[in-house]
């Protein structure tokens, strides 16, 4: 399974640095990009106490970020 | 029309472009105050942990593209968790981690150890800056005490932008050193669990053990882990509209990975606690995710999708699907959010066991580390103020479904409930300003 989800996130990046020259906007079309709730992630405050609640609670974490560590809650 | 309105749009960014010096300056100075940031959480759940979070986080432009991020949280833990122990029908009596005392849980029910009882402090600096060409620099630093653990690490990250800006390919790595130093010691893995009690005189009382008995279950005053962590991430802007972003993230964590205030229960074949062993994991942990993300405005609301894929050599695997619905409401918004969260337990994840496991071997009946489902479902309100600051609220519902891994339960254990829900509510206000 990891070699595979591996294979595809190479394919990704491939894809992404081949075809990302057809991608995209002009400088002066980002005006809805640069709303504040268009932030991939628009509230880093409510991204940590969730990271920090489901790091406690379930056994995955990272992804969006560092998997990380930072406490003894689990 | 389009083609007017692009054409004026060109034609003020190239008048913007030919200023740029001096808008940039102008804007310089207006956003060089700092900005902050703040929230205040509840965490509930019933019958168990209770939490509250304080984060104040404050942002400071000093030049053009020169950000400081200084993060300071705050949170404070009570209530009671589940010790990995079996439920039986009659009453059980287990030895507080710290030796002093014990605590009896009644009959049917999940065992919880009441005296979970915390406070931590977390501070984090993060400096971000552009470099040379189309390069920007992150570094920073955490440090995260409570009573009984430290965290130290350091992090930094570069990331270069392509096509306009279009495409940002990022990389990061972040270092870190946990160490744990648990009142009473650490318990040795899979160590009988000792009957010892201290009265509240301080005077042993040795009808149910001896302080010598305790002291023999421990074999050390500390221990420590070292992580090691990378992030490799693209973002890509699809169009006026769409904004994705892939992550891959690599965590290798070597050291004390136990924990120490977990045990499990050792049964007969009628299901009855003979005993209950410290429990013992791996001291390495591989972990892997991928993640993605997308971003989509529609005419006025705003579209939230993420999923993540998460495996790791513990023989965990776990897929979460997050999704929000910004939409406006009046001068502010309102904000949906459901969370789904699947996750297949460790390969040494056993509710109970039938025999003591053998030395060097690796058991724990701790339920996160088990078969389980999260459901989040919230709301998020938030509007401006007239000064300028933001407030915004968030109440959400957590809900965890620990389900049997497959195995057999035996005798009494058959007739309770040792896979009980875990109920959760969250109470937020944040204030920005």
């Amino acid at each position: 399974m990891s070699f595979q989800v591996r294979k595809l996130l190479l394919v990704i990046v491939v894809l992404h640095v081949s075809a990302c020259s057809s991608l995209g906007v002009k400088p002066w079309e980002r005006n809805l990009l640069a709303k504040k709730q268009m932030a991939l992630t628009s509230s880093p405050i409510n991204a940590a106490l969730d990271d920090h609640i489901y790091f406690s609670k379930e056994a995955s974490s990272g992804g969006r970020g560092f998997a990380g560590g930072g406490c003894g809650c689990n | 029309m389009n083609k007017s309105l692009s054409f004026s749009a060109a034609l003020s960014a190239a008048v913007s472009a030919l200023f740029v010096a001096p808008v940039t300056s102008v804007k310089a100075e207006e956003s060089n105050a700092w900005k902050l940031d703040s929230a205040v959480m509840y965490y509930g759940e019933t019958d168990r942990v209770q939490a509250v979070e304080v984060i104040v986080g404050g942002k400071k432009e000093f030049e053009d593209g020169h950000f400081l991020d200084l993060k300071f949280t705050f949170d404070t833990l009570t209530g009671a968790s589940a010790t990995g122990a079996v439920a039986q029908p009659n009453i059980q009596s287990f030895t507080r981690p710290s030796g002093n005392g014990r605590y009896t849980v009644s009959a049917n029910e999940t065992p919880l150890d009441d005296t979970f009882k915390d406070t931590r402090v977390q501070l984090n600096a993060q400096w971000t800056q552009p470099l040379k060409g189309e390069y920007t620099l992150s570094t920073g630093a955490h440090l995260s005490k409570e009573y009984d653990y430290l965290s130290l690490g350091i992090n930094a990250g570069l990331a270069r932008e392509f096509n306009q800006k279009n495409t940002t390919v990022s990389a990061g790595l972040s270092l870190g050193q946990d160490t744990i130093t648990p009142e009473g010691g650490l318990p040795i893995p899979l160590y009988e669990m000792p009957h010892y009690i201290n009265s509240p005189n301080g005077q042993p009382n040795n009808t149910e053990g001896s302080s010598s008995d305790f002291d023999a279950s421990r074999d050390r005053s500390s221990d420590s882990k070292q992580i090691v962590d990378l992030l490799f991430g693209v973002t890509q802007v699809i169009n006026r509209r769409f904004i994705t972003q892939f992550n891959y993230s690599y965590s290798n964590v070597d050291g004390y990975q136990t924990d120490p205030f977990k045990v499990v229960s050792v049964v007969d074949e009628n299901g009855v606690t003979l005993n209950n062993i410290y429990e013992s994991r791996p001291d390495k942990r591989q972990k892997n995710s991928v993640y993605a993300q997308g971003k989509y405005h529609l005419s006025k609301s705003v579209v939230d999708v993420s999923y993540r894929y998460f495996w790791d050599d513990w023989g965990i695997k776990s897929n979460s699907i997050d999704a929000k619905y910004w939409m406006p409401m009046g001068k502010g918004y309102l904000e949906p959010h459901i969370r789904y969260y699947q996750q297949d337990e460790a390969d040494f994840y056993q509710p109970f066991v039938t025999r003591q496991p053998e030395v060097d071997s690796n058991v724990s009946a701790d339920y996160r580390i088990g078969k389980l489902t999260g459901l989040t479902l919230g709301l998020s309100y938030g509007f401006p103020l007239n000064n300028g600051h933001e407030i915004s609220f968030r109440a959400e519902l957590y809900r965890q479904k620990v389900t049997d891994p497959g195995v057999n339960n035996i005798g009494v254990i058959n007739q309770l409930d040792i896979f009980p829900d875990v109920d959760a509510v969250i109470f937020q206000t944040n204030y920005s300003f």
